[in-house]
């Protein structure tokens, strides 16, 4: 404790002999500190999501009332595209890839990552793409073509400024970003974990990493393949996607989807690991079924690249393509399954800790589980048919990236943050934080369900008053309303405990895993000696030398 | 417990023992995300593969002994990398050295090949990538296939050049392995896009 308290006070020290700010932002901005970048990547990205944020406080501010007039129907569309765009690429990936950026060299108890000057590579090209996007707004307005860009409707014909272009660019440049993080985690995990760390050891957070890097090596290259195709039509008169000239608006969505699908399991799956490194810890039991885990995270990577085409039942595929994506799409459930069970039974009979972590856990088994049923209502064709583009699939996907991901993901920050920072989170703030944003977020998106049932179909921009979808929306908007509060607590708690916090030290919640066994925040070497392992929670070992799990495993 | 000290006791290297070196894994994975990216681009020079209403067409427009030729040399420079790599492999630099500049040469070759063939088909043709879905798909397949080409000459060029300083050895996972791998995984692209383009294609 002393060792630690004393390294955090030379390491301010030094911050503050290198005199004021153009030495801090010199430090951050040539680092290849695998702990640094992966900070960078989730302020950026908390950056992006308070942008994001406030187009669908916009959004939803238009919506509140039949034929409103606050926001002109152009800029509508602006907004429902950036909002989209933003969440996906610029929030969601990068600020799972700043985690794993942080974590998994500790976790499996390497130095840094495999590559250290590509992984800054990684992050800048991520923040300018998202930048290039962005400055679509200095050309005269941001692209209108939704996130999904569906053709022809990002042809010229139809998106004539240069907004559609640097879409497209800035996609490009941050997809590159993304492949050398999935490449980077891929070689620092199958090459780089310490001495006796099979992988059949690796704490669970890295093997979902793995398969995400996995997904993001299949996915992203098809998508970029793909926006280079949409720049060749647009600059050079290219036709893939121009529908007049033989092209097909077919092709594009089997492209797009080819990505876009996976991409859900890319932004969830890292969700799943994080999860799966609270619930023992807070429940002071192993994890249930480590192997069956790992073997469904490798079933869901492998069956969420065959299923893309259950995006598209309304296009008018043949019956058996339905037939066949409706069936893949099905059994996307059974590892999902698998993993739900497994989390019950790692917290059957366990002592629960009723932590900030813990419950944006609970949070998150209760919100992803309703979110994977109305998935497998969207899964079956025929039900598909009757709500596809209504906001019912609006509800569902919320339901599954903020239910899932976004909770994980905030049970995984207020988790890690002791070990980033050295100290702890207001529990307080945590625990308003975690009410507003559950009341906010099921306010928001279960009213969705309703209005799309009653047929209210996505990206409109208003609609009439005799439909009997005004008194949903308003629940909408309330909801949002909701959640603003609670995103602006987890921001204040952050820089509040920042200073104010109180002090962590080295193991706060009594965990299991490597990183959790240097001080906090880590020195730049990360670990003095490089470890050693012999189960899957070395530190239990440690402190209990006389009934260590290799013993059992 | 104050720190992580008493977890071990010696020293280790970095990698748990893996078949690769951390480099080569890195190339590998570069590679899977690049099949990815040609596979796509071959579904959509498939899917537009004879949708054409206005020519040229490819049995029209694509010229054969010119592919069989230009594929030739790129063929051959996959052997002659193979060659320079035994020769650093033996200790000869010299030899290295001058196979190395010889792929380099069959390489540069092939790229001058297909300007030709692009500039004919531009001439006697017409075929621009605006002139149609022919047109589109098959320069951007072939102009990605040369852009990785020209990549790979880059490369070469630059291990050339270090070589010259004395840099380069034989060792797993080193640059002139690295870039090696790179040049075979452009030669196999090349021969399925022989493949489809001007065999089954036509």
């Amino acid at each position: 404790m002393a060792i630690a308290e004393q390294r955090r006070t030379d390491y301010q020290r030094q911050v503050v002999a290198a005199s004021g700010w153009t030495a801090i932002l010199h430090d951050w901005t040539t680092t290849v500190d695998h702990k640094k970048i992966g900070i960078l990547y989730v302020l950026m990205s908390l950056v992006f999501l308070v942008i994001g944020g406030c187009e669908a406080i916009l959004m939803r501010s238009q919506l509140l009332f039949p034929r409103y007039d606050f926001l002109p129907p152009d800029t509508f569309n602006q907004l429902f595209t950036m909002h989209g765009t933003t969440m996906v690429f610029f929030v969601g990936m990068p600020i799972l890839i700043g985690v794993g950026n942080y974590l998994v060299p500790l976790m499996i108890g390497a130095r840094d990552m495999a590559f250290p000057r590509m992984n800054a590579l990684g992050f800048w090209a991520t923040l300018f793409g998202g930048l290039l996007v962005y400055s679509s707004y200095a050309t005269g307005g941001a692209p209108a073509i939704g996130w999904f860009a569906y053709a022809p409707l990002t042809e010229r014909t139809f998106a004539r400024t240069a907004a559609t272009d640097l879409w497209a660019l800035g996609l490009l440049v941050s997809g590159i970003g993304t492949l050398t993080a999935g490449i980077n985690f891929i070689v620092t995990i199958l090459g780089m974990r310490c001495p006796g760390m099979t992988l059949r050891k690796i704490p669970f957070f890295a093997w979902t990493m793995l398969w995400t890097s996995v997904q993001i090596l299949l996915a992203i290259p098809p998508l970029t393949a793909a926006l280079v195709m949409v720049l060749l039509d647009r600059n050079l008169g290219a036709h893939f996607f121009d529908t007049q000239n033989g092209g097909s608006a077919y092709l594009w969505q089997h492209l797009f989807w080819f990505f876009g699908h996976p991409e859900v399991y890319i932004l969830v799956l890292p969700a799943f690991g994080m999860i799966s490194e609270i619930i023992p810890v807070f429940s002071r039991k192993v994890l249930f079924g480590y192997e069956f885990m790992a073997a469904a995270t490798a079933a869901i990577a492998f069956i969420s690249m065959g299923v893309w085409s259950h995006h598209m039942f309304t296009v008018g595929m043949s019956k058996t393509l339905d037939l066949y994506f409706a069936a893949a799409s099905l059994l996307v459930s059974i590892p999902t399954g698998i993993k739900f069970f497994n989390w019950l039974a790692t917290m059957y009979g366990g002592k629960i800790r009723f932590a900030s972590p813990m419950l944006f856990a609970f949070g998150f088994l209760s919100m992803f589980l309703i979110g994977g049923l109305t998935g497998i209502m969207l899964a079956i064709a025929p039900f598909n048919f009757q709500l596809s583009d209504s906001y019912f699939v609006v509800g569902h996907f919320h339901w599954v990236l903020i239910g899932g991901t976004l909770f994980g993901l905030f049970a995984g920050l207020h988790y890690w943050y002791p070990k980033v920072t050295g100290r702890m989170l207001s529990e307080r703030m945590a625990q308003w934080q975690f009410w507003l944003l559950l009341i906010g977020f099921i306010l928001t998106f279960g009213p969705m369900h309703i209005s799309g049932i009653l047929g209210m179909p996505r990206r409109i921009y208003t609609y009439e008053p005799d439909r009997g979808w005004e008194v949903w929306n308003q629940i909408t908007t309330l909801g949002a309303a909701i959640q603003v509060p609670s995103y602006a607590l987890f921001v204040i708690n952050i820089v509040w405990s920042y200073f104010k916090g109180p002090l962590a030290g080295d193991d706060p919640w009594n965990a299991w895993t490597l990183e959790w066994a240097t001080t906090s925040p880590p020195p730049a070497y990360n670990f003095e000696q490089i470890l050693v392992v012999k189960s899957r929670r070395p530190l239990w070992d440690l402190k209990h030398p006389d009934d260590p799990d290799w013993n059992y495993e | 417990m104050s720190s992580t000290t008493n977890l071990a006791h010696e020293e280790h290297p970095l990698s748990a023992g893996s078949i690769l070196t951390l480099t080569q894994m890195g190339m590998v994975a570069f590679l899977v995300s690049e099949v990815a990216f040609f596979s796509t681009l071959i579904v959509a020079y498939l899917t537009f593969l004879g949708k054409d209403t206005i020519g040229p067409t490819p049995l029209e427009a694509l010229s054969l002994p010119t592919a069989i030729v230009s594929s030739v040399f790129l063929l051959a420079s996959s052997g002659t990398i193979y060659l320079a790599e035994k020769q650093l492999h033996l200790g000869s630099l010299r030899g290295f050295q001058g196979w190395w500049t010889l792929t380099f040469l069959l390489g540069a070759t092939f790229l001058a090949a297909t300007a030709y063939e692009w500039s004919e088909l531009i001439r006697v043709h017409q075929l621009t990538i605006s002139r149609n879905l022919f047109g589109s798909t098959y320069y951007t397949l072939i102009g990605f296939h040369a852009l990785h080409v020209s990549c790979g000459l880059v490369a070469m060029l630059a291990i050339l050049f270090l070589s010259f300083r004395g840099d380069v050895k034989s060792e797993p996972g080193g640059g002139a392995e690295l870039v090696s791998w790179y040049w075979h995984f452009v030669d196999c692209v090349w021969i399925v896009v022989f493949c489809i383009v001007y065999l089954w294609g036509r």
